[in-house]
């Protein structure tokens, strides 16, 4: 079977800088991938390249059998990839409802806004409380809610998550990986790209691991979690 | 010790930035100038209320700093204020008496110095400016005291008295021609400023208004809106019509000269809408914004002009390809500078919209566009015989225009692509991840807005029959910007209330008109300062400068609500 996201032989640049060397990924449907490594590895950039606010110099990005390297930013988000930004950056001015219905921007049928809008509202409860609120006066968990939240409303195939847990208290943390199980378990597929090496690994069926632009590991969760390697450098453990 | 020290600094520090802001105005000449006309007659000056105003001005905010909660200190610290504020005043009398000062500053005449002494002579003069100042000092304090209500009743009323002092030539004409009201207007108005009792009578009549609306206006608010809903709408209806009917009657009321204001404030509000989608909408911070005034009016003139000799287009038939120029050369600006952001936007506009200037002003290409000379001969526009030639005609070409251009503009807020510019003004980058098609927003937003601008210029090219380099300097461009931070970003009515604000009042009050770039940059801090969310200010902006404050977080979703917003658009 062909993985619903495949992408083969991948080096991006920054100008002169060689940031993704080589990389190679896939994730099939339904499953949570996860991409760990440290602060400057490329996990972020691998996702802007497959978003396509970054174009590989070499390499495909297969998806569903398109490849989206020839597509816009915007048109790779109609075709179902859709990004959580890094840091929440939900819509400080804009209400909670607001913020949710911008996210449904590349979706013109009125009913299915307002189906995606109560499935968000029944995965959050606490954003329907709020929904007249303005988003800069939420709390971080509540921002990170409503960025998920954002995301969902555009009928995302593949959900990109940009560091779900940064900032964030451990307990709002373990909210937002409840959170993640969730959606795994109604069938979105999920590629999640985390410091937290622990956390991710818990609720993701297949790991990489990313140093300096190069792909060094690729195992089952399970397996990377018992990695010598992987146990020292990012689960902090001797 | 260190208390009563501290007691003190605040009025003292205050009274420091009045005395440096009244001596200054005073060099300047402002308090010279406006000494030509009396706010109340033979009692108050301009001139002289102009200085007071600070001294009161600076006090009231001596009085609102002082942190500490007692009242006396307060009324200490504002009287502190007026004091040091006076000492200054008298400073520099004293000083210009001494030392001949007029070789620095051409404005420190004798003159001045009469008029601050009040022509008392330097020593009682001093002696009066001191302890007027004082008095302020003491007497802003004590209003600053005084429950809410009285004091915004006492605050309004007089302001409503010193503000009619001031646009005096401009409501004693224009009520001199209704029967009736033109023998109340005689009594209020002399021959320059309102006489003693009009100005009393005046200010009691507004704080008994006041008053009333206080107690009763919010029965009536709810007495409305307990009307059904049928009702209701009548009264709308009503109100609108008398709005519109105004409007309709205003040029024939007012005369030439208001009205030749109007139709100058008329052409800012248009060019006001249009960068309103550019800046307030989009966020994209333009300023070679003159540039597509200039192209708008220079294709009305090439079209239409027997001067140049190409083409004898009528000004309808010139309109809309002027408009259309416009939206193309927006377009044009748009490409190269789609990624840029901020500053460098804002740097890379202003260089476009010199480059503009210096074409038309180019002896290459003269034969085309007339060099320096400029343009002239358009003719004016015309529907069947009716001309429109004067003012008062020219009025109506451009309320057409405005009435056409703020539809438009409600009616994109409310749209798909309205939705796209917000999310893009608040987050570049996560509009993108929404879907949203950057390039296409960005361009549409550059198009819509040197489309408006267009037609605003190709108006102005009739109204004035010739178009000259020299009307279309970056001055322009940031009286516009300026129009639009004062009456609100983003908002359609604070657009035209910077408008007038702006640009008609100086039109209006000769005296300012030496100082409109002074008094620009003091409204903008002040703005900043006070209302940084502008006069009139949408929705969006009161929400984000007042964050937290329950009344705004708790309002509704507003009317034109995001889902139906959906239906339109692609």
């Amino acid at each position: 079977m062909m993985a619903m996201l495949e992408i083969q032989h991948v080096h991006t640049y920054y100008g002169n800088i060689h940031a993704l060397k080589d990389i190679s990924l896939n994730i099939d449907k339904g499953e949570i991938v996860t991409l760990i490594g440290a602060n400057g590895a490329g996990k972020s950039t691998t996702l802007k390249t497959i978003s396509g606010l970054l174009r590989p110099r070499h390499g495909t990005i297969q998806f569903e059998g398109e490849d989206l390297t020839r597509y816009l930013p915007h048109e790779i988000v109609a075709k179902g990839v859709v990004q959580v930004p890094e840091g929440r950056r939900v819509f400080g001015r804009l209400t909670v409802t607001e913020n949710l219905e911008m996210g449904a921007f590349a979706i013109t049928d009125r009913q299915v806004i307002s189906k995606n809008l109560e499935r968000v509202f029944a995965l959050f409860p606490r954003l329907k409380e709020r929904r007249h609120q303005v988003a800069g006066t939420l709390s971080g968990g509540e921002q990170q809610m409503l960025a998920t939240g954002r995301a969902l409303m555009a009928n995302p195939r593949v959900l990109l998550m940009d560091e779900p847990s940064m900032g964030l208290a451990p307990v709002l943390v373990d909210n937002i990986f409840d959170t993640i199980r969730q959606l795994h378990a109604d069938g979105t597929t999920i590629l999640l790209v985390e410091q937290n090496a622990r956390i991710a690994l818990q609720v993701a069926s297949r790991g990489y691991v990313l140093q300096s632009g190069v792909i060094l590991l690729n195992d089952t969760a399970e397996n990377l979690r018992m990695n010598e390697m992987v146990r020292k450098a990012y689960l902090g453990e001797s | 010790m260190s208390i009563t020290h501290s007691l003190w600094k605040t009025g003292l520090k205050t009274g420091l930035i009045g005395g440096v802001v009244s001596v200054l105005l005073a060099l300047i000449g402002m308090v010279e100038g406006f000494s030509q006309r009396d706010i109340i007659n033979e009692v108050i000056s301009m001139g002289h209320t102009l200085l007071l105003l600070v001294v009161v001005f600076i006090t009231y905010l001596s009085a609102k700093r002082t942190t500490s909660r007692t009242k006396v200190l307060a009324l200490v610290n504002s009287l502190v204020t007026g004091i040091v504020t006076g000492i200054f005043l008298v400073l520099l009398v004293i000083l210009g008496n001494v030392v001949n000062l007029r070789s620095i500053f051409v404005n420190a005449s004798p003159v001045l110095y009469n008029i601050m002494t009040f022509g008392q002579g330097l020593m009682n003069g001093s002696l009066l400016l001191l302890v007027v100042a004082a008095l302020i000092g003491l007497l802003t304090g004590l209003v600053y005291l005084l429950p809410n209500l009285l004091r915004r009743v006492l605050v309004t009323s007089l302001s409503s008295v010193v503000l009619a002092g001031v646009v005096q030539d401009l409501l004693r004409p224009t009520l001199a021609a209704w029967g009736p009201i033109a023998v109340v207007s005689e009594w209020i108005f002399t021959a320059n400023g309102l006489s003693l009792p009009g100005a009393i009578v005046l200010a009691v009549v507004i704080a008994i208004i006041l008053l009333f609306w206080s107690f009763k206006g919010k029965a009536i608010q709810t007495g409305v809106k307990n009307l059904p809903s049928g009702q209701q709408r009548v009264l709308r209806y009503i109100g609108f019509s008398i709005l519109i009917l105004v409007f309709l009657i205003l040029p024939q009321v007012l005369g030439l000269f208001l009205s030749e204001v109007l139709t100058i404030v008329g052409l800012y509000v248009l060019l006001g809408l249009g960068l309103n989608i550019v800046v307030g909408y989009a966020g994209l911070l333009d300023l070679g914004y003159v540039a597509f005034f200039a192209i708008g009016a220079y294709t009305a003139a090439i079209l239409t002009s027997p001067e140049l000799g190409f083409f004898h287009f009528s000004f309808w038939s010139a309109l809309p390809i002027a408009i259309i120029m416009g939206i193309i050369s927006g377009v044009i600006l748009g490409i190269p500078v789609l990624k840029m952001r901020g500053d460098y936007l804002a740097i890379a506009t202003l260089g476009f919209g010199e480059i503009i200037r210096i074409l038309v002003l180019s002896d290459f290409l003269r034969p085309w566009l007339g060099g320096a000379q400029g343009v002239g001969k358009i003719p004016k526009a015309s529907i069947g015989s009716f001309e429109f030639a004067r003012p008062q005609e020219i009025y109506y070409l451009i309320l057409a225009g405005c009435l056409l251009v703020i539809f438009i503009s409600l009616r994109l807020r409310d749209s798909r692509l309205g939705r796209a510019w917000m999310a893009m003004r608040e987050d570049e980058d996560v509009a993108q991840a929404m879907g949203i098609n950057l390039v296409a927003t960005k361009l549409l937003a550059f198009a819509t807005g040197a489309g408006f601008s267009a037609l605003s210029g190709a108006i102005f090219a009739s109204k004035l029959s010739s178009v000259y380099p020299h009307s279309f300097n970056v001055m322009i461009s940031i009286n516009i910007i300026c129009l639009i931070i004062v009456g609100g970003m983003g908002s359609i009515p604070g657009v035209i209330v910077g408008s007038v604000a702006l640009v008609g009042l100086p039109e209006l009050l000769r005296e300012f008109a030496e100082y409109r770039l002074l008094v620009y940059g003091a409204a903008l801090v002040v703005m900043m300062l006070l209302k940084p969310e502008g006069l009139w200010p949408a929705e969006i902006r009161r929400r984000e400068l007042h964050e937290g404050e329950p009344k705004t977080t708790e309002q509704v979703l507003p009317p034109e609500g995001g889902l139906s917003s959906n239906e339109e658009g692609a």
